[in-house]
């Protein structure tokens, strides 16, 4: 299971501050005094996946990733 | 693996590794010094590894594991995508001056070190890149590598000037740069490790890194361990600044930072800045007790970085310096990332609130506060968390100056000359 876990996230340089992601996935992200999305880096569980699909889907600079866990 | 017989012998109180004197500008002088380099291979990284050599440029990493991976990373891709070499030379640190010194006193050392990276990661190719402002240095590595067109080592070496500004020398803005963009950092992955120049596998290391490289490769792994500690062994260029003789010093790790400051001469300190302005304050107290060593410094929330070591004196004002050196970080933004362009910015502004005496009812310092909280760590590069542990250790360093200007406005010294440097950078990115 460990091994499909997702996490989000985020490009800051295409990122221009749209703001979408942060109303499609509250729980997730919030908005920085400036308008930019601040991540939380937790793993996203199954039950949430589909949220963080909608947050990445609606990306205008498809800044926002939802990548496989990094193992090194 | 093999090298030579006669280890290069350190002075009996002070260390030469790096900097001869006089200094080995030209081949002859070099090979007359240290003989002709070895032709090691790839078994360098081992060495490398042995001796625990770290990067010199910031950031400290491994130097063998950042030569394995571009080696490995070589060797496993085809169509011809053989890696590079990068010996970064770009010093954007306006407090740094090691790199440029190390460049005119001993450029063979640096291009030696060059050539036994490439070799080591299967590179047959390696790039020196210096700022075109500093047209000496320019100058004195196309100088040295005209020389030793005779050397036959099959490692093609050039010059590449770049932009002068702070953020060039981050690596991935290197490479972009190298590859005709902007010299701006860019997202990562892919490091440079894994599509760097040409998209080729790249070693970007510090100039200083490479140079240490050339005299393990000389000399071994044990040879070189024999200056420094255990956890931080060799030595290090630091350049030290608000002394009385400020300059570019060789130390071995380790040594305590009161005896490399009185070798240099000082009295009157009211703080210490470790690292450049990536780097942390340490108070009076604590720069008399640490020594330069990796662990010492994190304790107290300060590392090593490039070695940049300035002393500002007790009758300096220390929050006037820290307006104006946060409103330059603010300036050297490439303005990519959300978080650092406006971050800073506004951080720049509460410390300059903080500063001239205005933040009555420490609003802007709690502000400050919550804004270094909140911009750290959301960068492409790391000028945002170098901005946070600047501000962040001079708050705690200064906080009672904090409270004086609070309650009495700015103190004397609050108009008094600069003291720490703030250049003008060159407008352009390409």
């Amino acid at each position: 299971m460990s091994a499909t876990r997702k996490k989000l996230r985020l490009d800051p340089i295409m990122c221009v501050g749209h703001g979408l992601c942060a109303e499609l996935f509250p729980e997730r992200i919030t908005l920085d005094d400036w308008g930019y999305p601040i991540i939380d880096p937790t793993p996203i569980s199954p039950a949430l996946e589909e949220h963080a699909r909608r947050a990445t889907d609606a990306c205008p600079t498809l800044a926002l990733l939802l990548e496989r866990e990094r193992t090194r | 693996m093999t090298t030579l017989a006669e280890p290069f012998a350190d002075g009996e109180t002070d260390v030469a590794r790096l900097l001869p004197r006089p200094p080995a500008a030209r081949l002859v002088d070099h090979l007359a010094r240290l003989g002709t380099p070895p032709s090691s291979g790839r078994e360098l990284i081992g060495e490398v590894e042995r001796a625990g050599l770290r990067g010199r440029g910031g950031a400290g990493f491994p130097t063998a594991i950042k030569m394995e991976a571009v080696r490995s990373r070589g060797a496993r891709l085809l169509q011809g995508r053989k890696p590079i070499v990068v010996a970064n030379g770009t010093e954007g640190e306006p407090l740094s001056a090691k790199d440029k010194t190390l460049l005119v006193h001993a450029p063979h050392l640096v291009l030696d070190g060059m050539v036994a990276a490439a070799r080591a990661v299967g590179a047959d190719e390696g790039v020196v890149c210096v700022e075109r402002t500093a047209t000496p240095v320019v100058h004195a590595l196309e100088r040295a590598i005209a020389e030793r067109r005779n050397l036959a080592d099959g490692i093609t070496l050039r010059v590449a000037p770049t932009p002068a500004r702070y953020v060039v020398g981050e690596e991935t803005a290197l490479v972009n740069w190298l590859n005709g963009g902007d010299a701006k950092p860019t997202f990562t992955p892919p490091r440079p490790f894994e599509r760097g120049v040409d998209r080729r596998p790249t070693l970007v290391d510090n100039v200083e890194t490479l140079a240490h490289a050339a005299l393990i490769a000389r000399f071994g792994a044990k040879w070189w361990r024999s200056a420094g500690t255990e956890t931080d062994p060799g030595t290090m260029l630091v350049t030290l600044s608000g002394v009385a003789r400020p300059g570019v010093y060789e130390v071995p790790l380790g040594s305590p930072l009161r005896h490399v400051l009185r070798n240099a001469g000082v009295h009157d300190v009211g703080g210490v800045l470790v690292g450049g302005y990536f780097g942390a304050w340490l108070t009076p107290r604590q720069a008399a007790m640490v020594t330069l060593s990796t662990d010492d410094l994190k304790v107290m929330g300060a590392g090593l970085g490039c070695g940049a070591i300035a002393v500002l004196s007790g009758d300096t004002c220390p929050l006037a310096e820290l307006a104006r050196v946060t409103q330059w970080l603010a300036s050297q933004s490439a303005g990519q990332c959300g978080a650092c362009a406006h971050g800073l910015p506004a951080i720049a502004g509460a410390v300059q609130h903080i500063a001239d005496g205005s933040d009555r009812d420490a609003s802007a310092e709690a502000a400050a506060r919550r804004w270094l909280d909140m911009v750290a760590g959301r960068g492409a590069c790391k000028l945002p968390d170098g901005a946070v542990r600047f501000v962040s250790s001079g708050f705690t360093v200064f906080a009672e100056h904090i409270a004086e200007h609070r309650a009495r406005g700015p103190c004397a010294a609050f108009d008094a000359p600069a003291v720490l440097p703030v250049p003008r950078p060159e407008e352009s990115w390409r």
